[in-house]
């Protein structure tokens, strides 16, 4: 087992049948990082010539939650598929380096890979709409999450989703087991998504702008059951989101991307301190409640954010 | 009562039910509003509370099932006529659904005056070019495409295309909840200006709390298809609202907190029994 699971005794019970991130030699003083990115490129190749999504991006994340913001276009999306490697042709993805606990994403085999998408590494997409299978049953669907990544019978299986389903605070979870996905609403939906993806109890959680479906309320209380699972599970979390207020008071740390480079990282209570120019310009274009002004300032783009620093 | 004193827009006890019998569903319920020329008046709920089908009642796009609406003091029948398009006029959320994808610019822009019968094709161009210089686009997008532009851009031009009849009234339903936020400044200041430059009245249909009080002067917040409250922006930024879910949304407004979350989820489970 590797040392910085000791914090997961949840996780630890899971992982025991294959030690994945065994092997690679750690500093006995810092805990190894969960995720490792240095100098990811993503390039895609079309008809009109190359576009590079994202140019560029380090990171280091523990068990942390961290926000990556930026407006569309800003590589955040590819980023976090990218760790996945759930980016295909024409998309290119490079990197210098990209491990997850020990595990060398960049070179591991497709089998690896398989193993490690859900189970250790599960995504949640924005739309619960488009991810959920339409003509399956939500519990069939939730249960199977689990059995494609345990050897677990079946009534086992529907005993876990039934249990996920109320740890994503749904009431009355054997109606929604049975449900077919039409017939859940957006907040519902996405709870259900959640309870999916956490189901094997992933080390990492990337959550696609899992609650900009949502409305607020519900969103709040989506965001506390990630916020649990972080806390008392030791998940790292990768919050993709375009909403600055809400990664200001969610996360921990904050990636401010634009046009496929890191503009800035930074303590996430410390948001309204940002110095970039491009970070400031979009937390001053917002509208807000408790100072009114007659005009919005307008995001003035320089193309010196552009090159490469 | 004098000409000055009539409401430009005026909605007394509007029921909108969508289906019949056991499938019938009640989407606005008994909603009463004035709106005063000149004025910007927001309503602002989650989805399904009916903000946006108040709107889409308003333009005969919805089944009126009950209540009366008057436009300047003239009441709306069934069918809306020519002279009430040139009166009140919409835009709507998705600019990528909104206009036609095979019809360049001008061609969208152009259609309102040619249905009712409006200049010739040289007053026509005319026309469309300074709707485009209104909006802030040059006249280079005059024969381009939806696909070609991009989505500030074609919020701009659903924005012209609203305002090619000279409408006194201009209904928002979401005009910047698909944009990012530096473009949805951009769109809020066109807006704004647009409305000052032309003495528009807006009724402005939108999620985000912060939008509404950027923009308006009274809102209305709506849940289950009924106005919850009736306030003016001074009292939401006061933080002064007389009810429970009014300060809800505004504190869920005002970002993420552990004990917020709690207490929403403890209501939620208050309002299922």
């Amino acid at each position: 087992m590797t040392t910085d699971r000791q914090e997961t005794p949840a996780a630890l019970a899971e992982h025991t049948q294959e030690d994945k991130g065994a092997g690679t030699a750690t500093d006995a003083q810092a805990p190894r990082p969960l995720l490792e990115i240095e100098d990811l490129r993503v390039d895609f190749h079309g008809r009109r010539g190359i576009t590079h999504a994202v140019r560029g991006l380090s990171l280091s994340m523990g068990r942390e939650k961290i926000g990556i913001v930026g407006e569309s276009g800003s590589g955040k999306s590819v980023t976090g598929r990218s760790i996945l490697r759930l980016i295909r042709p024409p998309g290119v993805v490079r990197a210098r380096r990209m491990v997850f606990d020990g595990i060398d994403l960049l070179s591991a085999d497709e089998r690896t890979m398989r193993a490690i998408r859900g189970d250790r590494i599960a995504m949640i997409m924005q739309d619960p709409k488009f991810s959920l299978n339409p003509v399956m049953r939500v519990g069939d669907q939730i249960a199977e999450a689990f059995r494609v990544h345990r050897r677990v019978s079946r009534r086992e299986a529907k005993e876990r989703a039934l249990e996920m389903l109320k740890a994503v605070r749904i009431r009355d979870p054997e109606r929604v087991y049975h449900a077919w996905p039409h017939e859940l609403s957006g907040g519902m939906g996405q709870r259900v998504m959640i309870a999916m993806m956490l189901i094997p109890e992933p080390d990492l959680l990337i959550a696609d702008e899992p609650t900009s479906a949502l409305d607020v309320t519900v969103a709040m209380q989506v965001l506390a059951i990630m916020d649990d699972l972080v806390s008392s599970r030791g998940m790292g979390l990768m919050f993709i989101s375009h909403d600055l207020d809400l990664v200001a008071s969610f996360c921990d740390r904050v990636i401010i991307m634009y046009a496929g480079r890191v503009m800035e990282v930074i303590e996430a209570k410390r948001l309204h301190e940002a110095q970039h120019p491009y970070t400031r310009g979009l937390l001053a274009s917002l509208p807000r409640i408790d100072e009114p002004r007659e005009w919005l300032q307008t995001l003035k783009r320089d193309p010196a954010w552009l090159e490469e620093a | 009562m004098t000409a000055a004193d009539t409401p430009a827009i005026a909605v007394k006890d509007l029921s909108v039910v969508f289906g019949q019998g056991r499938e019938a569903f009640q989407a606005v319920r008994g909603v009463s509003f004035q709106v005063r020329e000149g004025e910007t008046y927001g309503l602002v709920g989650e989805s399904g509370s009916g903000k946006s089908t108040v709107l889409r009642a308003i333009t005969g796009l919805a089944p009126v099932t009950g209540g009366r609406m008057e436009i300047f003091g003239q009441p709306l029948g069934h069918d809306r006529d020519a002279a009430f398009c040139r009166t009140v006029q919409m835009v709507f959320q998705d600019p990528y659904a909104s206009l036609h994808p095979r019809r360049t610019i001008d061609a969208t822009l152009s259609e309102p005056l040619i249905i009712h019968g409006i200049g010739d094709r040289q007053e026509r161009a005319e026309r469309v070019l300074k709707a485009l210089a209104d909006v802030g686009l040059g006249p280079e997008f005059r024969f381009r495409y939806p696909h070609q532009l991009s989505g500030g851009q074609r919020q701009r031009v659903a924005i012209a295309r609203a305002l090619m009849l000279e409408p006194k009234i201009v209904l928002l339903d979401e005009p910047t909840s698909a944009l990012d936020v530096s473009i949805q400044a951009e769109v809020l200041n066109l807006l704004k200006r647009l409305k000052d430059e032309h003495g528009l009245t807006y009724v402005l249909v939108s999620h985000n709390l912060a939008v509404i009080a950027h923009m308006c002067e009274r809102l209305a917040v709506m849940q289950h298809g009924r106005f919850v409250e009736e306030m003016t922006v001074e009292q939401l930024r006061a933080g002064t609202p007389r009810e429970e879910y009014t300060r809800n949304l505004l504190d869920a407004a005002r970002g993420y907190d552990r004990e917020k979350a709690a207490r929403f989820a403890a209501m939620e489970a208050l309002e299922e029994e």
